[in-house]
């Protein structure tokens, strides 16, 4: 075994670009044996490209990485992996028509006779990973049949079945509910001990103070800090990450709620969420908070009529209302801002103005035929509105930012002059400036009378922002707190489903 | 506030223009054309090149339709057996003894009912419109193999011939005139109106369109629609050309059809692409057929021809871009 | 046990014993054994392409241009055969499959390396492969007393009371079903078109996946081009003509997924058999050949209608009563 001062491995200098942005220049991660390091920073400043970097995904234009000191290349995936490195993607990695016992061990099943695969090795092996985690999952269970939790659990099995030195965590903990995240840092702490080591991303502080022994912050792309993390303080690490000094601050704005403008009553479906009901008032900001897989989004496109709920009934300013396509929502006045802004929210290879404008084309076109004219004033005026940063109005979406996308979508929603506005999941993954411009904006939006209804899963956002929450848990609404009762505790343990009082 | 404004656009459109794959092709087309008139003796005269327009103007009326259907991400290649199967039902009605108008509305209306048959299926039901079409290519050619099998359909009126064999004004086709008003129709529906804009956001992003308040399955379904009434209109001119059916009629103009909208530099993939750029694609393949016909090559070389044209149209500017990014 | 008797392949075998079933009830004739196994060797080149075939479709691609590539192959060992009778039968057969694996790589190539479509690549490929059979030949036929008796007998003698042609696709199903089952480039095909994305993160390369996947279609696509010619004793430009679809149709109807990453191959084997069955009993009810077309459309549209049915998922599963594990 090395000794646990010399690390197995580092980046040195490396830097990646991508047309038109840098999305690392020049950084530096030392991995150590049995020590958990600490990947801090905002979104976009650069944390998943260092981990398809390590895996061999990406390829690094400049810079190198190194194990036990010499460097290496990972061109594939499988030579990160033969090098013993592993990871736990963010995203599904997943295949759903395999096996729970073939998605752990794709690529590097247990191999038998005439190198055919081994399939009882194969669950047999898979048996033990899972037992290791506590999972009560078969291995012969086809994949499309878990729930979101078991699925990254068995995504966990993934890394684990590799024989690695280096286990990759990117957020691992995202969909785990209290008791699951509890059995994580177990694993975690036993890996330790088997001398591997670990990079660890999250941006949880309470998650990175429980576990991590050093942290490497990242801010737009390059390495800002690095240390031992009982060197250093919550406040500290921020400061890294920001930039500057950040109390998030949010609007402060005065409350005033008007009438009743949607009332929701026992939507279900078969497997997506059940029982939900709620009312809504002009000028409030209803937050949704749960989480990642609580079933917030589901039960939003729902009411936004893109799946069909089995029950339920909605009134908007009191007449019952049929919402069966996104259009009859549009036309009722409820809009939506998906998570997902590239597929959903935005077109991003149409124009800007053509994004805004495709739901109002009614109003900028006589008798079906289209005025360009028209178009580009009604966008101009909304783009305007919400301070988008964009060369022409004729750019792709695409090639805009984050945070300008966003404004795109929200503007097009704004065109159309609705009473209810979903936003789910605003400000994520758009830098901290775009940020503060949404909530802003989210602000005034409730102020001259529309009724805002926010899915986040930060915790700091739905506190500031919120006049009343919905928490979600499986499907379920777990509570509804009104805002004098909000606060991070009480979310946490309505989300992660713990009944007693927290400590 | 600062009232920095954004500016509509950066590149004027007819800077766009000119940067075009149709200005591209028009090149081609005009190079063909010179090349022909080298070639042949016979290929600048007035009357061939009216007949030469035969080869491509029942294909490009369908191409249209095909090329709104591709930009919006779907396919049909049932578009040549709704061609028998239009032609085939007007047959069978000629034995009955119905007159022209009625052949027509016959015709159109195989072809709607087609076409809704396609829609109902891929956008009803949510099947991938490669497979069904696929399936209905089998099917309703093999309903006029039920009912034809190895015989033929002929007799059919004397006025009826005009659609395929009249002539407008001296050397001009009725079929080209009907062509050229189709391709005005397309090219206003496509890039001028609600309906055309809808269809590139479609093509570009379904679920994006989705979300966007478009009712996709509407628009799909009349997308069908139009494919299946212009191979109705198709089958009409051809039938009327060739005054009989046979349930063979049109076979591999599916192929023909793609091509030509592939080569008129639409997405097969969706979201982008042209009228004017099918049309000049029309003329090109017109031209090459005709000038390979006057040196005497064999049909199905032509079809070798338009096979490599197909894939090389798509694949010679991605190996421009393999090559200058080495 | 139930999950199986569920599943797509037990529903398609009561489908087909059904099917015996009527066909039995008016003709017994046809379900006598030595008659069944007549059946079964006639669907045997059916049931080779859609092997193929399955695992292109697997892999999210399509490949429509096995007939050709069968046409094609099948020709240029007829004419080596003219050319060198006395070479040995085994170096026919090594040079068919050569062959179609190389125009299976052409395939291969254009998908992985320049990502051109995969239906516009076969859709040209296609008709370049006739092509190339009428610039061989110049539509000239190859007749029986062309080809040596030992070309024209391999596929025809009996081994323990089955034609080796029989013989060459059971080999196949087993050889296939182990390959697809238990090798790591099996599960490739299944991830890679299951989740392409995630398939990348594996460390599959998707690309290459799908060239494997063609390379293995066009080398079943070659052999069977030999046995083809051979058994019929005829090579010509239009062997198999349209064929490409019905091997289609014997997935679609097999339950393999055109979306990609669902399929087997004892799924391919029944769809393949289920039209071979309905091909070989028309003649036998007395209704005509021609209507085997629309029947076998009718097949893709239903079961592709079934499939979709089956595959339809219900949503994510977020409520614990949905969950299925324990």
């Amino acid at each position: 075994m090395s000794p646990s001062d010399a690390p197995v491995l580092s980046l040195k200098k490396v830097t990646k670009t991508f047309p038109g942005v840098r999305a690392l220049s020049e950084v530096s991660i030392d991995l150590y044996p049995g020590k958990v390091t600490a990947l801090v920073g905002e979104n976009g400043a650069g944390k998943s490209t260092v981990v398809k970097t390590l895996t061999g995904i990406y390829q690094p234009d400049g810079g190198e990485i190194r194990v036990d000191g010499a460097a290496v290349q990972f061109p594939t995936p499988q030579s990160a992996e033969n090098a013993g490195v592993t990871a736990i993607h963010q995203e599904t990695v997943l295949f759903d028509e395999l096996s729970v016992a073939e998605n752990i061990f794709l690529g590097h099943a247990p191999k038998g006779r005439f190198g055919l695969i081994d399939i009882r090795a194969m669950h047999k092996g898979a048996q033990e990973i899972l037992d290791g985690l506590g999972a009560k999952i078969d291995p012969g269970t086809i994949l499309k049949e878990l729930g979101t939790a078991n699925k990254h659990l068995v995504a966990i099995s993934r890394a684990l079945s590799v024989d690695a030195r280096v286990v990759i965590m990117d957020e691992p903990t995202a969909a785990l509910s209290h008791a699951e995240i509890e059995e994580l840092y177990e694993l975690v702490d036993g890996l330790k001990a088997q001398g591997k080591a670990i990079l660890f991303i999250s941006h949880k502080f309470d998650e990175i103070f429980r576990i991590a022994d050093n942290y490497t912050v990242f801010r737009d792309g390059q390495m800002v800090g690095d240390g031992a993390i009982a060197d250093v303080s919550e406040a500290e690490l921020v400061k890294m990450m920001v930039g500057r000094d950040v109390s998030q601050i949010f609007p402060e704005r005065d409350r005033k709620l008007g009438e009743e403008v949607l009332t929701v009553e026992g939507y279900d479906h078969p497997t997506e969420f059940a029982d939900i009901g709620f009312t809504l008032r002009r000028g409030e900001i209803l937050g949704f908070y749960g989480l990642v897989g609580a079933g917030r989004s589901e039960f939003m496109q729902a009411l936004f009529g893109t799946t069909k709920p089995t029950a339920g009934t909605v009134h908007i300013d009191g007449a019952e209302t049929t919402i069966r396509s996104p259009a009859d929502a549009v036309s009722h006045g409820i809009v939506y801002v998906p998570e997902d802004r590239g597929k959903q929210g935005a077109i991003v290879d149409l124009p800007i103005f053509q994004n805004v404008t495709l739901p109002s084309l009614k109003q900028t076109s006589r008798k079906g035929f289209l005025k360009l004219a028209e178009e580009f004033k009604l966008a101009r005026e909304y783009t305007e509105r919400l301070d988008l940063r964009a060369a022409s109005l004729d750019t792709h979406v695409g090639s805009l930012s984050g945070g300008n996308q966003q404004k795109v979508v929200i503007a097009k929603w704004l065109a159309t002059e609705p009473k209810v506005i979903i936003l789910d999941e605003p400000t994520k993954g758009i830098d901290i400036g775009s940020k503060a411009a949404v909530h802003e904006f989210m602000a005034e939006l409730a102020a001259q009378g529309l009724a805002v209804i926010m899915v986040s899963s930060e915790i700091p956002e739905i506190v500031g922002m919120s006049d009343r929450v919905i928490i979600m848990r499986e499907g379920r609404i777990a509570a509804e707190l009104d805002r004098q009762d909000i606060s991070p505790e009480v979310l946490v343990s309505h989300a992660a489903g713990i009944t007693e009082a927290t400590a | 506030m600062n009232t920095r404004s954004i500016p509509d656009r950066l590149q004027s459109p007819l800077e766009r223009k000119v940067k075009s794959w149709e200005s591209l092709l028009m090149l081609v087309a005009i190079g063909i054309f010179v090349a022909n008139s080298f070639a042949s003796p016979y290929f600048l005269n007035a009357w061939n090149l009216s007949d030469a327009t035969f080869n491509f103007t029942e294909k490009a009326m369908i191409a249209f339709a095909m090329a709104l259907l591709i930009i919006s991400g779907e396919i049909d290649l049932s578009v040549a057996s709704i061609i028998a199967l239009a032609s085939t039902a007007m047959g069978a009605a000629v034995q009955m003894g119905v007159g022209t108008e009625g052949l027509v509305l016959i015709g159109l209306a195989t072809g709607l009912v087609c076409g809704a048959f396609n829609g109902i299926l891929v956008t009803g039901l949510g099947l991938p419109s490669i497979v069904v079409t696929i399936g209905t290519m089998s099917l309703f050619r093999g309903i006029s193999f039920i009912i034809l099998g190895d015989q033929a359909y002929r007799g059919y009126p004397p006025e009826f011939a005009f659609f395929g064999q009249g002539y407008v004004w001296w050397v001009i086709s009725f079929e080209f005139v009907l062509f050229a008003i189709i391709a005005v129709i397309y090219g206003v529906v496509l890039h001028m109106t609600n309906f055309g804009r809808a269809v590139y956001a479609i093509g570009n992003n379904p679920t994006g369109a989705l979300f966007s308040g478009i009712r996709v399955g509407r628009v799909k379904f009349i997308l069908f629609l139009l494919t299946g009434l212009m191979s109705g209109i198709a089958a009409i001119c051809l039938t009327s050309r060739l005054g009989s059916t046979r349930p063979s009629i049109a076979t591999g103009w599916e192929l023909e059809i793609v091509t030509m909208v592939v080569l008129g530099g639409v997405n097969i993939l969706g979201g982008s692409g042209s009228i004017p750029g099918v049309v000049i694609a029309a003329f090109v393949m017109g031209l090459v057929t005709f000038g390979l016909g006057l040196l005497n090559v064999p049909g199905i070389v032509m079809s070798i021809v338009i096979g490599a044209l197909l894939i090389g149209v798509i694949a010679l500017p991605r190996l421009w871009t393999m090559w200058r990014t080495r | 046990m139930t999950k199986l008797l569920a599943s797509r392949e037990a529903l398609l075998m009561v489908a087909i014993a059904i099917l015996l079933a009527i066909i039995a009830w008016r003709f017994p004739a046809f379900v006598v054994p030595s008659n069944l196994l007549a059946v079964f060797n006639d669907t045997s080149p059916l049931i080779l392409l859609a092997i193929g075939q399955m695992i292109v479709i697997l892999t999210k691609c399509i490949d429509l241009s096995v007939a050709a590539n069968l046409a094609l192959t099948g020709m240029v060992v007829s004419l080596i055969n003219i050319a060198v009778p006395g070479l040995p039968v085994i170096f026919i057969v090594l040079i068919a499959i050569g062959f179609g694996t190389l125009l299976g790589m052409f395939n291969g190539i254009l998908v992985w390396k320049l990502a051109i479509p995969p239906i516009v690549v076969t859709l040209g490929t296609m008709t370049i492969f006739r092509g190339i059979i009428f610039l061989l030949t110049e539509g000239k036929w190859v007749n029986s007393h062309e080809m040596s008796d030992s070309f024209k007998s391999v596929p025809r003698t009996d081994l323990l009371g089955l034609p080796i042609l029989s013989w060459i696709a059971i080999a196949a199903v087993i050889l296939f079903t182990i390959v697809m089952t238990r090798t790591s480039l099996g599960r490739a095909f299944y991830a890679a078109g299951g989740n392409p994305h995630a398939a990348t993160y594996a460390g599959i390369n998707v690309g290459k996946t799908q060239f494997w996947a063609f390379t293995i279609s066009g080398a079943i696509a070659g052999l069977t081009g030999y046995l083809w010619v051979s058994r019929f004793a005829v090579a010509y430009v239009d062997v198999a003509g349209g064929f490409e679809l019905t091997v289609v149709a014997a997935c679609v109807i097999g339950g393999v997924s055109i979306m990609g990453g669902i399929g087997t191959v004892f799924g391919a084997l029944l769809g393949a058999l289920f039209l071979g069955i309905i091909a070989n009993a028309l003649p036998v009810v007395n209704i005509s050949p021609f209507s085997q077309m629309a029947i076998s459309g009718g097949a893709i549209i239903i079961a592709v209608v079934l499939n979709a049915q089956a595959n339809r998922s219900p949503g994510r599963i977020i409520l614990k009563k949905a969950e299925h594990a324990t």
